[in-house]
């Protein structure tokens, strides 16, 4: 079923903002997505209705607070196609997550000599926690090359398991390039491999179906910001074996069992990973976030974006002098185009579609590795959500025509 | 910010960047990346006592950055080191005859802060940590 465009921009405050005028285009929702009334409203009901801390007080407030928190956790879990909500951590960001995996697991399991696979196109947060692991375990990290399409090289990638790495850790869908990594057929040969299978899946979840017992992969990390939800609030899925035999991330409240004054046991997972109070706020707008995605439908989100990419990509071929990155092939491509135009720095094509109200990223999208394999010091990026339009598309390129013109390229 | 920026001199210093390229006998040099965007400005100096003979840069980055570097090698060869620790923000933007707005100044300052680390580390002194006027 095709997405009711207008109804669902008329549920997102801000795209009534203007830019100097001009009415806002947003294209940058692989950063950050925009939120609807329905995840603003929830949280201020939580401040204005029951705002208490959850798991403590045995009272009304905190009580229904609680009962709020956990109904997010199984949504999420629903959502993802995880069957025991206790297989989700909250975290800050897929960030925290990959850094509980490497921090948590793999630091405890990992002997000097072992092997970590990664890939050329990975975002700095599923390459940095491995290279502290590398230098503090003494282990080792291989990375899958990616060809002149952005797909990964699967031949490389084989050449790679053969050195049974202890783990493959990667990106379901590039946050640089869009391209949608082929993460079940690969998880498969990990695990033949001897493998555990960390999924980046901050791109992917917000914008398509995806089922973990489908993928197989032991570890999931996801952003509730990119997916409607606020700021602050991140999700791990862990096996519920692997996160059971874990060591805590970090220690204090709500993560223990019994304390006393020289030792303390730890309490059950996901909550022994959760130390401290948790983002409440963000957990119950991220309930509200997975009701409205769920409402849409993932595979009516997918069907949207992938017209849009289809339509943009195409589009994109008419201007002269326009460099895109990744594949086109739409099947195999997220909602993320990574672009330059001529010589014209990423910077400053930015500035000039800032001032026609159209919001772009730009630089070197949190993945310098990736930009060096693609020898560009930098790269524009226009990113399409449920809100975006065809509209907006034909507005991104007639500000590529004035910049192109402006710098005579 | 607007695209006031994109005036003609500033594309013009983009397109031929003055002063680039490699100094053999510089007695100075310094490289620093912005952080934000990747960009990296490297400078080579040639001083003789306090003054600046001779300068060059290369880098990597975009219209706002190379341009503003390539404008502030014409204003300060010949200059004194003194006048170099004077130079700020407000000198670069009246050279750029435009305010690149709060997130694209950093850019603009990029080859200020590099001639400055170079002139620092000819004489030997720390560099303080915030431009010494802005």
């Amino acid at each position: 079923m095709a997405l009711n465009v207008s109804r669902i921009r008329a549920d997102f405050p801000i795209l009534k903002r203007k830019i100097d005028g001009k009415p806002l285009v947003y294209l940058d929702s692989a950063a950050t997505s925009q939120k609807p009334e329905s995840v603003i409203k929830a949280i201020e009901r939580y401040y204005s209705e029951y705002n208490a801390n959850v798991h403590r007080s045995v009272h009304r407030l905190s009580e229904e607070a609680t009962i709020a928190f956990e109904q997010s956790r199984e949504k999420f879990a629903h959502f993802i196609g995880v069957k025991t909500a206790r297989e989700i951590v909250f975290v800050r960001n897929t960030t925290e997550a990959l850094n509980l995996v490497a921090f948590s697991w793999a630091r405890a399991n990992l002997r000097p000599g072992d092997r970590i696979l990664l890939t050329e196109m990975e975002h700095h947060s599923n390459i940095v926690p491995w290279q502290m692991l590398a230098k503090e375990k003494g282990v080792k990290l291989d990375f899958v090359r990616i060809n002149d399409d952005g797909l990964l090289d699967l031949e490389s990638f084989r050449e790679l398991i053969k050195k049974r790495p202890k783990v493959l850790s990667l990106a379901h869908v590039s946050n640089a390039l869009g391209t949608i990594n082929p993460v079940k057929q690969m998880a498969q040969e990990a695990h033949s491999a001897g493998a555990t299978v960390v999924v980046d899946a901050a791109q992917s979840v917000p914008h398509m179906p995806v089922d973990v017992a489908d993928l197989e992969c032991d570890f999931m990390a996801v952003s509730g910001h990119k997916m409607l939800a606020p700021t602050g609030i991140g999700m791990l899925y862990g096996r519920y074996d692997l996160l059971e035999h874990m060591e805590p991330f970090m220690g204090g409240g709500e993560m223990i069992k019994e304390v006393h004054l020289r030792d303390a046991s730890w309490n059950d997972p996901p909550w022994k990973f959760e130390a401290g109070t948790p983002n409440i706020e963000g957990v119950i707008g991220l309930g509200a976030a997975v009701d409205y995605l769920s409402n849409l439908g993932m595979r009516n989100v997918r069907q949207h974006e992938k017209g849009l990419t289809k339509y943009a990509l195409g589009k994109m071929e008419d201007v002269k002098g326009l460099v895109v990155y990744g594949t086109r092939d739409v099947e195999k491509r997220g909602a993320a185009i990574a672009f330059n135009l001529g010589d014209i720095h990423a910077h400053d094509l930015a500035t000039i579609l800032d001032t026609q109200g159209i919001a772009i990223r730009s630089g070197h999208q949190c993945a310098q590795p990736l930009m060096e394999r693609l020898k560009v010091a930098a790269t524009s990026r226009a990113s399409f959500y449920i809100y975006n339009t065809r509209r907006e598309v034909d507005i991104l390129i007639r500000a590529l025509e004035t910049a192109r013109k402006m710098f005579r390229v | 910010m607007s695209t006031d920026i994109y005036k003609e001199a500033i594309l013009d210093h983009f397109r031929h960047p003055r002063n680039y390229g490699d100094l053999p006998d510089a007695n100075a040099r310094a490289r620093e990346a912005n952080v934000l965007c990747g960009d990296v400005i490297e400078m080579q100096l040639k001083l003789s006592g306090d003054r600046i003979d001779d300068l060059r840069f290369r880098g990597q980055g975009c219209a706002v950055s190379i341009a503003s570097t390539s404008m502030l090698t014409e204003l300060v060869k010949g200059k004194e080191v003194s006048e170099i620790k004077k130079l700020g923000k407000k000198d670069i933007i009246r050279l750029l005859r435009s305010d690149p707005g709060p997130t694209r100044i950093e850019c603009a300052l990029l080859g200020l802060k590099v001639l400055k680390m170079a002139v620092h580390a000819h004489l030997g002194i720390k560099m303080p940590e915030e431009p010494e006027a802005t």
